[in-house]
């Protein structure tokens, strides 16, 4: 790509273009190796940023670089430099160690394939287990994908300032507790690979209640798909790490399809011919790579459950039976209140609404009579099975604790349609903000 | 039945906001407050100034006394109040987890006990629905 030609304006754009479309692709490459020196992600950003500003700065005038990412990464480098050489100045400390690792030459081009890929050890870093829960999807967000934590605040609705605290808290920790910029060997790994799939995870179904009335931002499910196929990408062995990008791929086929945010379509509802078919395939390929490693998890089972949703799109038709071999296997990998009512809807589905029930009143869980899917799935079995009287008062408890708009109207809408109703098969699984079922 | 969803957050929060951050809160507030309004549950919404715009009186000594400030000094002040009709604690509790002040500070949920309407007292746990 030849940015050197042209004169004026037109290059300022390509230049600047150019930057805009390397910090989405290269960011989390360079700050990866950046930050790994010594464990300081904040500082890492900031020699950055300012590598960025820098290229914004000259490359109008120069062109763009043959090799923009080595030329980012050297001019970072240098200003990480002169930050430590004048620390090291105030502090009266020799200058071995800036030598010992030969980053003081200056390398005016590098080969860019020759920049190795440390971003895995990355996404360790920002799902380590010493890290907060709550601020790991965050901190991936913004050290892999370079988002400003206003960005990650607004796609959260969580006020910008908690959010830039609750980062620079992640930050701190990892640089004052020393968290190792390492990919942990095969015995760790099974352990240490689970809170990273749940954090992307968590950036594609946000787990904590939004704001009513707001909108997660919708391309953060498209970040997570990013993340997923990369860390895909990153570790072709490991099966869940392909499970995962298979579920987030296969569930992000169906949006198109999902209405707006004024009308809720179910599942059962969506057109299949608004599906995304490349998606689907790409899904598809990633759960038959799973398979073939034969190490069974949950989020091979989800991205089952939801192949075999999509295969709707070319048989025409859902096949119950499996779904509820599979969300019996869900149920006893991840007994969630979530999984265990997605469980009942199946067994709704092919054993009919009495053995729905069943299930769903095997629950259990204390927090149950509170869970809006819980009251959903007992409406739609209820009227399945022919009493529409129950189903009404199930729909109209349903209805009380749904705070989504569009979802509302779809369940009014179904328990106005309940007079005489009598359709046996009408018991679907409903999402919800905070439900965590699949929709 | 009536329910107050209480606000608190620390104070002083608004002075210490950037223009954009006060925008983003009033935006999530009347995000919040359409969705009450139009699941039908809203009955009143109010959002207070700061507790450095307070004033107390109080004749509990035996005189008049009129304190420049707030009731009480603490962390977490009172800040605002929605009014909601809702069926059941577990519904209102659906909504407070969704206000946008439970991400910076506590909604505290009060059932109504009674309120004045039409020249008399009349039970909060009434329902009132249209």
């Amino acid at each position: 790509m030849d940015q050197r030609v042209g004169t004026g304006s037109g290059v300022t754009q390509d230049a600047a273009a150019r930057a805009e479309e390397l910090a989405r692709d290269a960011y989390g490459r360079l700050l990866a190796i950046l930050a790994a020196r010594d464990g300081d992600i904040e500082s890492a950003e900031d020699c950055l940023a300012e590598a960025f500003a820098q290229a914004l700065r000259t490359w109008p005038e120069t062109g763009v670089p043959n090799s923009p990412e080595a030329w980012l990464l050297t001019v970072a480098r240098n200003r990480g430099h002169d930050l430590r050489r004048s620390a090291a100045h105030r502090l009266n400390e020799p200058f071995e160690n800036l030598e010992q690792t030969g980053a003081l030459s200056v390398v005016p081009e590098l080969d860019p394939d020759a920049i190795p890929d440390r971003r895995l050890a990355l996404l360790f870093v920002c799902a380590h287990p010493a890290i907060d829960p709550a601020a790991r999807t965050p901190l991936m967000l913004q050290a892999v994908l370079g988002f400003e934590a206003d960005q990650i605040g607004r796609a959260f609705a969580i006020p910008a300032t908690a959010m830039a605290q609750r980062l620079v808290r992640a930050k701190r920790r990892i640089r004052d507790a020393k968290i190792p910029f390492v990919v942990p060997d095969r015995d760790q790994m099974p352990a240490r690979l689970t809170p990273v799939l749940e954090a992307i995870y968590g950036a594609y179904a946000i787990d904590f209640p939004l704001v009513a009335g707001t909108v997660p931002r919708d391309s953060l499910a498209g970040e997570a798909h990013y993340l997923a196929t990369m860390l895909a990408e990153l570790l072709p062995e490991e099966a869940e790490a392909l499970g995962l990008a298979a579920l987030i791929s296969l569930s992000l086929a169906r949006h198109p399809a999902r209405g707006t945010v004024d009308e809720f379509v179910p599942l059962d509802e969506q057109d299949p011919s608004l599906w995304s078919p490349e998606l689907i395939a790409s899904g598809e390929q990633y759960l038959r790579r799973a398979r073939d490693l034969d190490r069974m998890g949950r989020f091979q089972i989800e991205a089952a459950i939801q192949s075999v949703h999509c295969a709707r799109a070319t048989s025409g038709e859902t096949d119950w039976r499996a779904l509820l071999t599979l969300h019996t296997a869900l149920l006893s990998l991840a007994p969630t209140l979530g999984v265990r009512v997605a469980h009942a809807a199946a067994v709704g589905r092919v054993e009919g609404p009495d053995a729905g029930l069943e299930a769903l009143d095997a629950i259990g869980d204390e927090s149950a009579p509170r869970f809006q899917p819980a009251w959903a799935t007992r409406a739609h079995l209820l009227a399945a099975a022919g009493r529409a009287g129950e189903a009404a008062l199930a729909y109209e408890r349903a209805i009380s604790l749904t705070t989504n708009g569009a979802v509302r109207r779809y369940l009014e809408r179904r328990c106005a349609g309940l007079v005489g109703e009598t359709r046996p098969n009408a018991a679907s699984p409903i999402t919800c903000p905070g439900g965590r079922l699949p929709s | 039945m009536r329910y107050a969803l209480l606000i608190h957050y620390p104070q002083p929060a608004v002075s210490t906001l950037s223009e954009d951050e006060i925008k983003a809160g009033m935006a999530a507030f009347h995000a919040y407050a359409k969705a009450l309004e139009e699941a039908g549950v809203l009955r009143s919404a109010e959002v207070l100034q700061t507790i450095a715009k307070a004033t107390s009186v109080s004749l509990k000594q035996g005189k008049l006394q009129v304190q420049d400030g707030p009731f009480a000094d603490t962390k977490e002040a009172f800040a605002g109040i929605f009014m909601l009709d809702v069926p059941d604690l577990d519904a209102a509790l659906a909504w407070a987890e969704k206000c946008p002040a439970a991400h910076w500070g506590t909604v505290e949920i009060r059932p109504s006990a009674v309120r004045f309407v039409d020249g008399a007292w009349t039970s909060g746990s009434e329902p009132v629905r249209a």
